[in-house]
């Protein structure tokens, strides 16, 4: 991306038209971007902006995919062990329960937060938002939820998750019958809509959405 | 390079939550908050150095006995067997499958280790003002970023095991201290890495730059 030395003589919110790079605080002159395209930094090389080519509506649409693949993957078992006739199947709670009750608090408090709380709340907010978005208005209380969506940022590990479901069903394999139950795909679901939406810049909605009456 | 130039020269600042370029004011431009999204500016992040090094140092405290500890332990028919994260690599790789053993380890055991190499290094550059290698390190404090919540794998496993390896005196999972010691790190360097700046990689002097 190019940057010349910007003009800055002007009020403080035509400043949109230039861009600052968060890891190196260079300033780049903003350039429309199209479809699929990315701006990188000319200095430092971190992604500044990019356009996701992809329209409220059908964001919209993969949240609540998302939402739904969530609470499946939150309330369906994961796999069942089985083990000279007997059956153990464990769902996403059972776990956060036995982590608390077997000395682990911590780890229990840490699989609520990253695999269920923050993860439900990320949705949830992301879903009210795109709501409306779609007609380019700002949702009630947009300022303080696009805020805390950026704090809740890597603070979600429900990818992180699927690959330790995988480990452990390695590592029983060797010992007991695995069978694989619904939560276990709902989460392979979960997970693939994840990388869907690690490619999106939400900081755009900022720009794609405008106040009306509705904002604080 | 005086063809970039940058927010600080020009008296602007960048809101790291929501991007808006903001005017700095010239008197005590430590209170001010972004007309966006009402987030406090900051021109880097306040007291960088102190805050990193002592969550790093924390982290790396947690670290020792995260790793010489045991995570886990296996009971079967009074057979008591407790593992310890590299044991864990070791019989996943002998074993089960050694392409997933290669997953864990660089999860549970590179990944910890580039974190504090890497942000030391960091830390201890930045502090130099040294111009040596920028864009490769800022796009090593871009990879920690990145990959850092993915050590969280080994204590999910162990979690995940306990609730199902309940099959009483024939076979039970019970998660040991070691596994809260190597929650506590990774959350622990997850919070370093995000008090570092990486804007004062290219601060000081730029005369010989690349």
């Amino acid at each position: 991306m190019d940057a010349s030395t910007p003009d800055i003589a002007g009020p403080a919110t035509a400043a949109s038209a230039l861009l600052i790079c968060e890891h190196c605080d260079t300033v780049h002159r903003r350039r429309p971007l199209a479809r699929g395209e990315v701006a990188e930094c000319a200095r430092c090389g971190a992604v500044l902006e990019r356009c996701r080519g992809m329209h409220a509506r059908t964001m919209l649409a993969l949240v609540l995919t998302a939402l739904v693949v969530f609470v499946q993957a939150t309330l369906w078992p994961i796999v069942t062990l089985g083990l000279n006739g007997q059956h153990v199947a464990a769902t996403l709670w059972d776990m956060i329960h036995m982590m608390w009750v077997d000395h682990s608090q911590v780890v229990a408090v840490l699989a609520a937060g990253t695999l269920f709380v923050f993860p439900l709340c990320k949705i949830l907010i992301l879903g009210w938002l795109l709501l409306y978005a779609r007609s380019g208005r700002r949702a009630p209380g947009f300022r303080r939820l696009m805020v805390a969506l950026h704090h809740l940022g890597p603070w979600t590990m429900s990818e992180v998750f699927v690959l330790g479901a995988l480990v452990s069903i390695v590592k029983a394999h060797l010992y007991f019958d695995v069978t694989p139950d619904p939560g276990i795909y709902a989460y392979g679901a979960l997970m693939l809509l994840i990388t869907v939406f690690a490619g999106i810049d939400l900081t755009r909605l900022w720009d794609e959405t405008c106040d009306d009456e509705a904002a604080p | 390079m005086s063809a970039l130039p940058r927010a600080d020269e020009l008296g602007l600042i960048g809101c790291h939550v929501c991007g808006q370029v903001c005017r700095a004011a010239d008197e005590g431009d430590d209170v001010l908050a972004c007309p966006r999204c009402g987030s406090t500016l900051h021109r880097r992040k306040p007291a960088v150095y102190t805050r990193t090094w002592a969550l790093l140092i924390a982290a790396f405290l947690m670290y020792i006995p995260a790793n010489l500890l045991p995570i886990m332990r296996t009971a079967s028919l009074g057979d008591i067997d407790d593992n310890t994260i590299l044991s864990g690599v070791v019989e996943l790789w002998v074993k089960g499958s050694p392409g997933l053993a290669v997953i864990v380890f660089c999860a549970s055991i590179m990944v910890p280790m580039l974190k504090f190499l890497a942000l030391s290094t960091l830390l201890i550059s930045c502090h130099r003002g040294s111009n040596w290698a920028r864009r490769q390190r800022a796009k090593l404090y871009r990879l920690v970023e990145l990959i850092g919540y993915w050590s969280m794998l080994d204590v999910f496993v162990v979690a995940l095991l306990t609730a199902l390896v309940r099959f009483g005196y024939f076979s039970l999972v019970e998660p040991l201290p070691g596994v809260v010691f190597f929650g506590l790190t990774v959350v622990l360097t997850m919070f370093a890495s995000m008090c570092f700046d990486p804007r004062l990689i290219w601060d000081g002097k730029e005369d010989s730059d690349d």
